[in-house]
């Protein structure tokens, strides 16, 4: 099973006194996952962990069976964009990767094949004799980006990798992220901006002061909310005020609103299933007809704000 | 073991280091250093080819051995060493560059060979030209003065003396300062402690004199230069040691503090934050 994830055991570090992470449990699988939490919360420590930047203090760390210690095999099946914004002086773009799969002991004929292939995803092939020291700050990003992924590795690891880029390129990005997911590899992401890890994760990883708050797939992770937090459903049908006082009904509603327009209704429920249960009767009874139901708070953005709160300021 | 894979990854890097040690802004100041005896020597042939001094060919050789002892190996090379060993790892923290080569299959204690090699290669060739050209100098200084008794000295065994202590130095000083740039934060205080040490070495017993790179450096000049001055009446004098001892001395020295190098080097964390 290890073989396969990303594997944190009661990991916790410490720079000096200032804690990092503390007692991290987490087993990350195939797919996206997102870190998310404000600055400080230990996004780029978890990263740094698993890749052996940084050491543990307590617990262990395995990436697919590996010790991050191991660098000669971990980097072969890893790839890391760092937040870190420095490169080798006087290098150009394609210097600069062909000289990592060097390191990689690629050949120079092989390494001249990957580099072009990765500066062309990157949509880099312009500026690739051009020195880094040169580029713009988005350019510098997709760079590193074409570095992480030259090699092919099996798991990336991608320190706020949309900082810097245009709506266009964030798009592109994101494209690319989803197709690398989608041909079973792990992609390791942070990020501050909830709407974008929204449109990209499969799971989330939420972190606050160093401790990983939740974990898992965004609705799942809010479903665990509910006692707490009551789900809010936002439902669009013909007859709010039946829907309203059939709802009211229920032990498991604890709030109706109706909207301005009276056309809609925002119902908080401790059980988004009994919930729909009793909407689909109303409607197979022929009680009402619904235009839309979707629920209002079963995302990142949502999710955070409840968890993290104002601690997240950084977050957009 | 794969040898094939290491020999690879160290070219790999020599290729970028070399470039940088030698095309970067800081290798100003080295290529100062090492030029300064051949600066120093062309200027003196210059004087004394117009007549405005007088030179002996005996003279010319110690002076030039003097320079060589007390300038060229105790600050020129040493000095050179701080400025390229230093910063192959402490630079690039400064610079927030070395997780490039952390984030690499490359077995540390192979990156660690490689940039000691690296450095090694770059201070050899400026100080090895350095050492070679001003000494070429000095002879062809002489030659024009005292013919037949220049003929008489026996020059290639002194010039490839001088060059084998100039490699030597270089091995010596460069692996004390790539693992201080590894240890200390700010590695300029104690290699301001290891000038002073290795200047004092004159005045302090023989037995601690062999605690110093220059003493077993001095052992194999091929020209003794006299302790001369106030200072004489302090000076402990201990017999130059062997050059069957010295150089495989330094040699020793060298591979134990690469190899220290190389485990400070596994343990090391990147927190470019805290620096």
């Amino acid at each position: 099973m290890s073989a396969d994830r990303i594997i944190f055991e009661d990991v916790s570090k410490f720079y000096g006194e200032v804690l990092g992470v503390n007692r991290v449990d987490l087993s990350i699988p195939p797919g996206i996952t997102t870190l998310v939490g404000p600055n400080g919360s230990g996004k780029t420590t978890l990263m740094n962990l698993m890749t052996g930047l940084v050491r543990p203090n307590r617990g262990r760390v395995q990436v697919l069976g590996l010790c991050p210690e191991d660098s000669e095999r971990l980097f072969r099946l890893l790839g890391y964009c760092t937040q870190y914004d420095s490169f080798p002086r006087h290098l150009t773009g394609y210097e600069f990767l062909c000289f990592y799969l060097r390191l990689h002991g690629t050949s120079h004929g092989a390494a001249d094949r990957l580099v072009w292939q990765a500066l062309e995803r990157l949509g880099m092939t312009e500026a690739a004799h051009r020195r880094v020291a040169a580029y713009s700050k988005g350019m510098r990003q997709r760079i590193k980006l074409a570095q992480a992924i030259c090699h092919q590795p099996q798991v990336l690891v991608l320190d706020e990798p949309l900082n810097g880029l245009d709506p266009m390129a964030r798009a592109e990005m994101i494209a690319l992220f989803r197709e690398l997911a989608s041909a079973g590899r792990h992609l390791v992401i942070s990020s501050h901006i909830l709407h974008e890890v929204d449109k990209i994760s499969d799971q989330v990883v939420m972190l606050t002061s160093g401790y990983v708050v939740a974990e898992g797939q965004i609705q799942a992770v809010r479903s665990e909310m509910h006692q707490e937090y009551p789900m809010q459903i936002l439902v669009r049908c013909d007859k709010p005020a039946l829907l309203a006082a059939r709802v009211f009904e229920q032990d498991h509603v604890v709030e109706v609103k109706m909207h301005k327009d009276r056309r809609g209704l925002l119902v908080s429920t401790r059980s988004g299933d009994q919930f729909y249960e009793l909407l689909e009767r109303l409607v197979l009874e022929g009680a009402l007809t619904v235009e839309s139901v979707a629920p209002a708070d079963e995302d990142v953005y949502s999710v955070y704000e409840y968890l993290i709160g104002s601690e997240g300021g950084g977050a957009a | 073991m794969n040898w094939r894979l290491w020999r690879a990854q160290i070219a790999a890097i020599l290729r970028l280091e070399l470039r940088k040690t030698l095309l970067g802004k800081r290798a100003i100041a080295v290529y100062v250093l090492a030029a300064s005896a051949v600066l120093l020597f062309g200027m003196h042939s210059i004087a004394a080819g117009r007549g405005w001094i007088r030179c002996r060919a005996d003279e010319d050789f110690l002076l030039y051995a003097g320079f060589f002892q007390l300038f060229y190996l105790r600050l020129a090379i040493f000095f050179g060493c701080v400025f390229v060993f230093m910063n192959l790892f402490r630079g690039e923290v400064l610079e927030k560059t070395l997780h490039h080569y952390l984030l690499a299959p490359v077995r540390r204690e192979v990156l660690a060979a490689g940039k000691f090699l690296s450095g090694l290669l770059a201070s050899v060739l400026l100080f090895g030209a350095g050492t070679a050209l001003s000494f070429l100098i000095v002879c062809s200084h002489v030659a024009q003065i005292r013919h037949q008794e220049f003929m008489a000295e026996p020059l290639p065994a002194h010039l490839a003396a001088y060059l084998g202590v100039t490699v030597l130095a270089c091995l010596g000083y460069g692996s004390v300062f790539l693992v201080m740039g590894l240890l200390f934060r700010n590695p300029m205080i104690p290699a301001v402690g290891v000038l002073i040490w290795e200047s004092i070495t004159v005045f302090v017993p023989p037995l601690l004199k062999k605690i110093s790179v220059i003493f077993w450096l001095e052992s194999l000049c091929p020209v003794q230069v006299p302790f001369g001055g106030a200072g004489k009446i302090f000076a402990i004098s201990g017999e130059p040691a062997s050059p069957w001892l010295a150089v495989p001395g330094l040699l020793a020295l060298t591979a134990v503090l690469v190899l220290l190098a190389a485990l400070r080097l596994r343990r090391l964390e990147i927190n470019y934050g805290a620096e």
